[in-house]
Order: structure tokens, then sequence, then C-alpha cells
């Protein structure tokens, strides 16, 4: 193994140009050649971002200010904060920013919690720890609109198979996603289902790299396991936990699949979040004044939270 | 209790547990395929555990999805438009992202520092707030209801140039030393040395990449205008709106989407955790 890694590293056949060089070894020419190359390999990759994100970013920002309808795109006007000024008033705004926030708050600590539980599951060195990282990784691969659909079926109120079960505990039928009440709780549950397994792995890859030997000396220490996990495991997670915590708000406060599929935001605008009432702005009204102020508001949020978060737990 | 003893009964319950647990995640999905594989009749009629334990096996639903021409359902054009869009946004984002994390951790040209902590920051932006301005953009080259629509603005990715600038940092500096003492071209160096190296994370880029735009939903959803370019997501919210809905025929739609996906985590897995936990290579 380590021969034919060895032998790869060898030039395919000695160039006496190259042999020149290497007796009398020109660095000027090598550092201009990096810099001419190093301008070239990334340029792809710049000119996509540039194009298509950055440039958006900047145009967002922009449009928000503006009077801008998709159908007449050449009597766009600027107007200033107008668009901000109408967020503040709007009762569908309000209640969109609501929503969004009681998903991340209800969303992130549970299933942060959930991934980590099953990350110490399959982290155990027992036969069944593989499988049991497909089952919990499957919900993940399986996208959202499946998910979502059938989840759909799975909460019907009249033929739903969680009915059916809640049935044999001598509850009654729940309406789920018909209730306002129950609408926005049942995705929460689901969404948890769906994406735990993701976290799971991130804590799987930041279990495996703690040091074997400091569980040793814990438990030549005396330590029973809880005290493993209080005084080893969780101090090695400190910033695995932070990445968790961060990508899991902000896929939080993305949410836009489930309430569009099982509930079209409702009942009574119970599941209508941030992203969806942009979505519904843009492109079913077409107004991109009003829905790139929506987005700009949505990016800001999203941003602050994140680095609000980010200065608090990798300080600790 | 002796200790030995002691250990073992834990791991019957760690074991259980995982078994437990484990039939509960996959419980949705199973009753899923179990559905598809049932007559459309039976599907909301078997409840509890008799939903799992169907009493005749049938394939018309596959049938009716694939090839029942009256349904009208183009799932296998809806399949190719997903397999198309994602192998393109995956095969051309390892060359892109590859390449451009390459020229900014190892040929450091002047600026490279600044252009990777901006990417870094632009790893924030959520997609979502761009959506409009981008599909602005996207309109006035004309790709509305167009391929390139669907894979370009997604080719250049910034977690997937961090994801390969923190396995390139790993591979040690003496690598490429010894390579240039060889008389290799930076370009050599990338080809010889850096790709041979970094198989796993070039292989947890390329399922990472396949499973989140496989499961693509608002975008596709927002630039294709038809049924010709629609990808498999879109698709099947059609079938689920539609007024006569056939859940039978969806189901066998929902695990069609599905199964693929699964298949290739279950045989990439060990590349995509082994990609994630690797800290480089072993000089």
């Amino acid at each position: 193994m380590e021969a034919a890694k060895k032998e790869r590293f060898e030039p395919q056949s000695p160039n006496p140009i190259k042999m020149v060089k290497r007796n009398n070894p020109n660095r000027m020419t090598y550092k201009r050649q990096k810099k001419v190359l190093g301008i070239l390999f990334s340029l792809p990759a710049l000119v996509l971002l540039f194009t298509f994100l950055i440039l958006p970013v900047i145009l967002a920002f922009i449009y928000s200010f503006m009077d801008y309808a998709m159908l007449r795109p050449g009597e766009k006007t600027f107007i200033g904060l107008d668009n901000y000024q109408r967020l503040l008033t709007d009762g569908n705004f309000l209640n969109a920013l609501k929503n969004t926030m009681y998903f991340t708050a209800v969303v992130v600590p549970l299933q942060s919690l959930v991934a980590l539980g099953l990350a110490l599951l399959v982290n155990k060195k027992v036969k069944l720890a593989s499988l049991g990282r497909v089952f919990f990784f499957s919900p993940v691969v399986t996208s959202m609109v499946v998910v979502a659909i059938l989840w759909t079926f799975l909460y019907n109120v009249e033929n739903g198979l969680i009915n059916s079960v809640l049935n044999l505990f001598g509850i009654p039928n729940q309406p789920f996603l018909l209730s306002p009440n129950q609408a926005m709780n049942s995705i929460i549950f689901m969404s948890i289902w769906q994406a735990a397994g993701f976290q799971m792995i991130i804590f799987l890859a930041g279990l495996k790299e703690v040091p074997e030997e400091l569980y040793e000396a814990a438990e030549i220490d005396g330590a029973n396991a809880w005290r493993k996990f209080l005084n080893v495991t969780l101090p090695a997670l400190k910033h695995v936990t932070a990445f968790v915590l961060i990508i899991t708000t902000i896929q939080a406060f993305r949410l836009f699949v489930q309430p569009f599929v099982m509930t079209n935001g409702g009942p009574s605008g119970s599941t209508k979040t941030l992203v969806y009432m942009l979505y519904e702005e843009g492109f079913q009204f077409r107004d991109v004044g009003y829905s790139s102020a929506i987005s700009v508001v949505f990016f800001i949020i999203v941003l602050s939270v994140s680095l609000i978060m980010k200065k608090i737990l990798v300080k600790e | 209790m002796n200790y030995k003893t002691k250990k073992r009964l834990a791991k019957v319950g760690v074991n259980l547990t995982i078994i437990v647990v484990g039939l509960l995640f996959i419980a949705p999905l199973l009753w899923m395929i179990i559905s598809s594989l049932k007559p459309e009749t039976k599907i909301f009629t078997q409840m509890g555990l008799e939903a799992f334990i169907p009493e005749s096996l049938t394939f018309e639903n596959y049938y009716n999805i694939l090839f029942n021409k009256e349904t009208g359902t183009n799932f296998f054009l809806y399949m190719w438009n997903s397999l198309y869009t994602v192998g393109m946004i995956v095969i051309l984002g390892l060359i892109v992202n590859s390449l451009c994390a390459y020229a900014l951790v190892k040929l450091k040209f002047p600026g490279a520092g600044l252009i990777l902590m901006i990417i870094i920051a632009l790893y924030i932006v959520p997609f979502e707030s761009v959506l409009i301005p981008l599909y602005l953009i996207v309109n006035a080259f004309g790709w509305v209801n167009e391929y390139p629509a669907l894979y370009v603005p997604f080719i250049a990715n910034c977690f997937n140039i961090f994801l390969f600038r923190q396995f390139f940092l790993n591979i040690p500096k003496e690598l490429e030393e010894a390579a240039h003492i060889d008389g290799a071209s930076p370009w050599t160096t990338f080809w010889r040395i850096i790709v041979p190296n970094a198989k796993p994370v070039f292989a947890t880029s390329a399922i990472l990449t396949f499973v989140t735009h496989w499961s693509d939903f608002m975008w596709p959803l927002i630039v294709t205008t038809g049924a010709s370019k629609r990808t498999v997501q879109v698709g099947i919210q059609y079938l689920f709106t539609d007024n006569n809905i056939q859940y039978g025929e969806i189901m066998a739609a929902l695990s069609l989407t599905t199964i693929p996906v699964i298949l290739i985590f279950l045989f990439f897995q060990r590349y995509y955790v082994q990609g994630i936990t690797s800290s480089g290579v072993k000089g």
C-alpha cells in the first residue's frame, strides 16, 4: 500500500527540460505559474457564485426599495422604505414571522437532542449499530415532498395510520393537519423525524474524534457512564454541537415544502411561514418589490440569529 | 452479577433500543412501500399492524404509473429530468468546486484568503432569500422551462468548496513539495496527488449534492412552467393535487422516487461517513 502510494508521486517519465529546472530551481517561474493557474482554477466557481449568488443578493436588496411588478418590468420606481413600512402593518407577515419563529424555537433544541441521542446509540460498539444508522438516516435521503405527501396520508383524520394507532390506546381521532392548533405541531413532529438523522451523522463524526484515552482515564478514575458523558463526551462535542444548532436553525427558518404540500399554509394561516409568504408575493402576486423586502428581512433574521448563536456558543 | 455479564446485558439493551427506535423511524417508509404493492382499495382500509401485512401483493400500481398511457403522468420523463439535471450539478460541481478549493488553499494567489473568507461568509445566505432575483436572472438568460435553469445556478457551491478546502488543508505540504521537486506543475499535482488522495471527499461532496438536489422542490416548481422539464418532485406533487387522485399510484411514485436515493446512500455510506470523519492523509 505504502509502496504503491509512493510510486504514484514519481513523475511518469523524467522530462529532460524539467530535470534542468530541478537542478536549477527557478522559484519565480513556479510562483508565477501558481498565481496564474490559481486564478484560472478558481475562476469558474467565482463567476458562477457571482452571477447566481452575489448578484441576486445585491438585487434583492435593491428591489426591496422599489415598486416593481414582475409583469410591468419597465415601470419600476424607487419608493424608499415603503415596502418595509408595509411589512410592519401586514398581519399576514407578522403571522408568518410568528409561525416561523415558533417552528424554529421548537425544532432546533428538540431535533438536536434527538440527533444526539441517536448518535450516542449507534456509536456503541454493538452488532446493530450500522443497521440503526441506516434506519435513522433513511428519512433524510427521502425527499421532503415525498415525506410530506406520505405524512399527509398518515395524519388523515378518518383513515390515517397514526389515528388508527392512537385508537388502539383509546385516544379518539385527532384532526392533526385540519386543526389550527395541531397543524404546526404535526409538521414539527414530522420534520424532526425526517431530519434528525442528518445531525446524527454530524454528532457521530464528533463522537469518533473523542480520544479513546480520555474514556479510559475516566474509567480508571471510577467514572460511571453518566459521568463519562458529562465530563468527557459533552465537552468534546462543544464545537460540533454549536455547528449542529446553527445549521438546524438556518434549516428551520427555511420551512416551506411541508406547509406548501400538506396544508397550503392553513388552516387559517396557522402554518404560513416567511418563505411561504415570500413565494406567494413573488410568484403568485408577482410583486417583486414587496417579495424582495421579505427576502431581505428573512436574510437579516437568519444572519443575525446565526451570528448571535455563534457568538454565544463558541465563546463558552 | 460480574462485570462481563453486565457488559453483555448492556449490549443487548442497546441492540433492543436500536431495533425499536429504528423500526419507528422506518415505519412510515415501510408503509409507503407496502402500500404501493397493495390494491387501491386496501390502502386505507387495512389499519394498525395490518397495514404492514398485506393479504395480496400486486404490481398494478407500478404498471399504471410507468406504462399506462391513459393516466399520462410522464413519470419516466420526470425521473429522467431529475437524473439529468442533478447529475449535471454533481459532475460539474465536483470539478468546479474542487478546483476552486485547490486554488484557494494550495496555490495561494494574491487575494485567495479574502476570496475564501467571502465564500465561507456566503455559505450563510439562505437560498430562499435570493429566489426572486435569481428567477429574474434565469429569465433574462431565457432559461425558464429549460434544463440550464435547473442546474447551472447550483454548480458552484460554497459548502462544497469549504468541504474540499477542509480536506485539502490536511494533505501535507511535503507531498506537493516532493511533486514540485520532481518537476510536477500545479495541474499535475492536482490530478496526480490531490485528487487520488481526496477520493473520500469527492464521494462525500457527490452524495451530499445528489441527495440535496434530488429533493429540490421550490426552485423546479418555479422555473418549470410545463410538464416537459418538470422534475420528479414537482411531478409527484402534481399527482398528489390531481382531482382524480389515485392513492396506489402515488404510493408507487413515492417509492420509485425514494428507493434509488436510499440505494445510493447504502452503497456510498462508507465513503459518506468516512469523508466527514477522515482527518486527512497520513504522510
